[in-house]
C-alpha cells in the first residue's frame, strides 16, 4: 500500500493544457475520489500516475520516490478501466493469472491457482473461472477487472469510471462492494468519476477538477457544506446547491427579485451592497406559509423518500427545495419558501470564490 | 432483419441467386478447363468441339515429372511388355522416358521450379507480413513525425507497374549477384508486398483498442510482450488475410520471374509455358503442371477462410 504525492503537475498535449499545476496527497489506505466533467483531466491524472503518459512538468512520488523514471511495470499500480479492460479470447482465469505471470513478478503457479481462486471467491465469480470473456455481462466483467487488479496486492488501484457503463442498479451495488472491499484491503484508492453520487458515497476525500485546475480538495462533508466557489456548489450534490444573486444589506440577505431573508451571524461579514451568490442547498430550503420567499411551483418530482419541487421566483430564477413525500403541491400554486439562515454559503458575485474561502 | 419478405423482396432475391451462380460459373470454367485436361490423354486435348467425356488417366503427371524424348520407331514388344504401366502411358502417346545410362530415370525440372516457388513465396510473404505488421504497429500506437507523407511514401512504391523498373532491376541484380538466387527474388516479392502490407495491417491494428495493450504494460509486461501476447492474436484475422494476399502475389509473379531466373531458382510460372513438350505442345502436360501449382494457393486460402471472410470485411463483422 502506498502514499502517492503528485506535486505541480502539469500535462500538456499539443497546445491543450489537460492539467494545470497540479498538486495531489493521497494517504495510504485513503479512498481518494476524483470528481470532474468529460475532459477535466481525470484520466489523464490516472496514466501520469501509472505510467502510461509523462508529466510535462512537476514530480509524481509513490512512498516518497520519484518515479519520474519508472516505466509502468516498475510502478506496481493496478489500472481498471470503464471497458476494454479484459483480454479477449483469454478465460476469466486466464484473465486473472495474467498480471501474475508476468516476468518481473515471478510467482510459483501453486501461489498463482491459490490467489486467483482467492479472489474469485471474495467477488463471487468462481461459476465464470473458465468462461471467455466475451461471455460475460457487462457487471461480469467489471467483476472480473477489479479482480484482475486485486490479485497482485499492488501498492494502488487506479479506477477509471468502472462502473459508469454498467446499469443503475448494479452500479449501486457494485459501488458499496467496491468500498467494503477497499476498506478490506486497506488499499489506496484512486477513483475517477463524473458522477457525484459515487464521489459523495465513497470517497474518503474529494478532489474536484476543472478543466485541468484542482479547484478543491475534502471529504465528502467538507465539500458538500463548504464548496469552495460556486462551481463545486454546482458540481456537488444532486440536486446542486441554489445560487441566488443578491446583496447584503442590514445583516439580512436581499435576494435581486427583492425578498429579504435572515442570515446566520456565521457568514455575514461582507459589506453592505456587494454583490453576491447566496448558496443554499436544496434540503436546507423549506416552504412555509409565513415565509419572506415568493415562489410559484415550476415542477415536482416524485422520489418516493421525499419530493424536489422547483421552484420559480418573479424573476424567473429556479430554485430546488426538498419536501417530505407527502406535501402535496399543485403545478404553478404559489408558495413561500425561507431558509436555514445557518446552513447559507456567501459566493462574491464576480469571481465566485467563497467568502469563507476568501477569509 | 424483416422476417417477412414482400414478393418483390423475392424476385429480388432470386435474380440476385441466378446472377451469383452466373458469375460463380464463370469464375469456374478456366478451373475446370484445367484440372479436366490436366486428365486428358494428349489426343483429345485440342479436339474441337472440347471433349467432356473421356476416360481420365494421369499420363500428363507422369510426363510432367520426368524427362521425355521423341520416339523414332515402336518400343519392341518386349521392352514394352517389360515397362511399367506408367510408363507404356509416355510409349502410347509416342516418346519415351529418358534414362540415364544405368537406367535410372530422369527427372524433368518441374519438381524442382515447384520447390523454388514455394521457398520464394513463402519466405517473401513472411517477411512482408512480419515486417508490415511491425511497421503498422508503430504508425498505429506512436506518434512519428511525418506519418501521413511516410505513409504516403509507403503507398507511392506501388503507383507505377512493377515491370516498369525491371531492366534496371535486372542490371541491378547482376551487378551485385543476384541474378538467378532465391534470394533475389525473395527480397523483389518483399519490396513489393511490404507496402500493401503495412496499409492493410495499420488499418487493422487501428481496430485494435490500444487499452489492452496498456493493460499488459500496466499489469507488468513489457512493450514487446504486449505486443505479442495481446496485439498478435488480436490482429490475427487480418495477419492471415494480408498473408494470403502476400502469398498469392509472389506465388503467380510471372514478368520478374522470367527476366531474373532462368535455372536454378526459377519458379513454376515461367517455367510451366516453357514445357510445351518435344515437338507439338501437349497441352495435357502443361495443364497438369498449371493443375499443382494451383493447389497450395488453394489449400492455403482454405485453410485460412474463416480468418480471411472476417479480414475482407475490414472489421465490419468483428464484435
Amino acid at each position: 500500500m502506498a502514499h502517492i504525492e503528485l506535486k505541480g503537475i502539469t500535462k500538456v498535449f499539443g497546445n491543450h493544457a489537460a492539467l494545470k499545476n497540479m498538486n495531489i496527497d493521497i494517504a495510504d489506505g485513503e479512498f481518494f475520489v476524483l470528481l470532474g466533467q468529460t475532459g477535466a483531466g481525470k484520466t489523464t491524472t490516472l496514466r501520469l500516475i501509472a505510467g502510461l503518459e509523462k508529466p510535462t512538468a512537476g514530480q509524481i512520488f509513490i512512498d516518497g520516490q520519484d518515479v519520474a523514471d519508472w516505466g509502468a511495470a516498475e510502478r506496481d499500480v493496478a489500472l481498471v478501466l470503464q471497458q476494454y479492460s479484459l483480454y479477449p479470447r483469454y478465460t476469466v482465469r486466464e484473465n486473472l493469472e495474467f498480471p501474475l505471470k508476468s516476468r518481473i513478478r515471478r510467482v510459483e503457479p501453486a501461489e498463482i491457482k491459490e490467489r486467483v481462486d482467492r479472489v474469485a471467491k471474495t467477488l463471487r465469480i468462481e461459476h465464470l473461472l473458465d468462461r471467455k470473456t466475451d461471455r460475460l455481462s457487462g457487471g461480469e466483467m467489471q467483476r472480473v477487472s477489479i479482480g484482475r487488479a486485486i490479485v497482485r496486492k499492488p501498492r494502488v488501484f487506479l479506477m477509471d469510471e468502472p462502473l459508469s457503463a454498467l446499469d443503475a442498479k448494479l452500479r449501486e451495488a457494485l459501488r458499496t462492494e467496491l468500498k467494503n472491499l477497499q476498506m478490506n484491503l486497506g488499499a489506496t484508492f484512486l477513483f475517477v468519476t463524473h458522477d457525484q453520487i459515487e464521489a459523495m458515497s465513497m470517497g474518503d476525500k474529494i478532489g474536484v477538477l476543472n478543466h485541468g485546475h484542482l479547484v478543491q480538495t475534502g471529504t465528502p462533508q467538507e465539500i458538500y457544506q463548504n464548496p469552495v466557489n460556486t462551481f463545486v456548489a454546482r458540481a456537488v450534490g444532486s440536486p446542486p446547491m441554489n445560487l441566488i444573486a443578491g446583496t447584503l444589506a442590514g445583516g439580512e440577505a436581499v435576494a435581486s427579485e427583492g425578498c429579504r431573508l435572515p442570515l446566520g451571524n456565521g457568514p455575514a461579514t461582507a459589506t453592505d451592497g456587494r454583490p453576491l451568490f447566496f448558496g443554499i442547498r436544496p434540503e436546507d430550503l423549506y416552504l412555509d406559509s409565513g415565509a419572506p420567499g415568493e415562489a410559484r411551483v415550476h415542477d415536482v418530482e416524485n422520489h418516493g423518500v421525499e419530493k424536489i419541487v422547483t421552484l420559480r421566483t418573479s424573476n424567473r430564477e429556479l430554485l430546488q427545495a426538498t419536501v417530505p413525500a407527502r406535501t402535496e403541491l399543485e403545478i404553478d400554486e404559489p408558495v413561500r419558501f425561507s431558509w436555514n439562515p445557518e446552513k447559507v454559503v456567501l459566493f462574491d458575485g464576480n469571481s465566485g470564490m467563497s467568502l469563507r474561502h476568501m477569509g | 432483419m424483416a422476417a417477412v419478405q414482400t414478393r418483390s423482396e423475392r424476385a429480388l432475391n432470386r435474380v440476385a441467386i441466378v446472377a451469383v451462380l452466373v458469375i460463380t460459373l464463370i469464375f469456374l470454367a478456366p478451373i475446370y478447363w484445367i484440372t479436366s485436361t490436366a486428365f486428358k490423354p494428349r489426343n483429345l486435348a485440342t479436339t474441337i468441339p472440347p471433349t467432356v467425356l473421356f476416360e481420365p488417366e494421369i499420363s500428363p503427371f507422369v510426363k510432367l515429372f520426368t524427362k521425355r524424348s521423341q520416339l523414332r520407331e515402336a518400343p519392341s514388344p518386349e521392352e514394352y511388355a517389360a515397362a511399367p504401366w506408367w510408363e507404356r502411358m509416355v510409349f502410347d502417346g509416342g516418346e519415351k522416358i529418358v534414362r540415364s545410362g544405368r537406367g535410372e530415370i530422369q527427372p524433368s525440372g518441374y519438381p524442382n521450379r515447384f520447390m523454388n516457388s514455394l521457398i520464394v513465396a513463402i519466405t517473401s510473404t513472411v517477411l512482408a507480413v512480419g515486417m508490415g505488421t511491425f511497421t503498422a504497429y508503430g504508425f498505429s500506437r506512436f506518434s512519428v513525425k511525418g506519418e501521413a507523407d511516410l505513409l504516403f511514401f509507403i503507398l507511392s512504391t506501388r503507383m507505377l507497374p512493377p515491370v516498369v523498373v525491371a531492366i534496371p532491376m535486372f542490371l541491378m541484380y547482376r551487378a551485385v549477384g543476384l541474378n538467378d538466387t532465391h534470394w533475389g527474388l525473395i527480397i523483389l516479392y518483399t519490396a513489393f508486398n511490404l507496402s500493401f502490407s503495412v496499409w492493410l495491417m495499420k488499418g487493422f491494428i487501428d481496430e485494435i483498442p490500444k487499452e489492452y495493450e496498456e493493460a499488459a504494460l500496466v499489469d507488468g509486461y513489457t512493450r514487446m510482450q504486449a505486443f505479442f501476447k495481446i496485439v498478435i492474436p488480436e490482429a490475427a484475422t487480418g495477419i492471415a488475410a494480408t498473408a494470403v494476399f502476400c502469398f498469392i502475389t509472389a506465388w503467380n509473379e510471372y514478368a520478374f520471374a522470367l527476366i531474373m531466373t532462368n535455372r536454378r531458382a526459377q519458379t513454376a510460372p515461367p517455367f510451366i509455358p516453357s514445357q510445351v513438350g518435344s515437338g507439338l505442345p501437349d497441352w495435357t502436360v502443361i495443364a497438369a503442371g498449371t493443375f499443382l501449382f494451383l493447389l497450395p494457393v488453394a489449400i492455403f486460402t482454405f485453410l485460412l477462410r474463416n480468418h480471411l471472410l472476417r479480414g475482407m470485411s475490414f472489421g465490419a463483422i468483428r464484435k
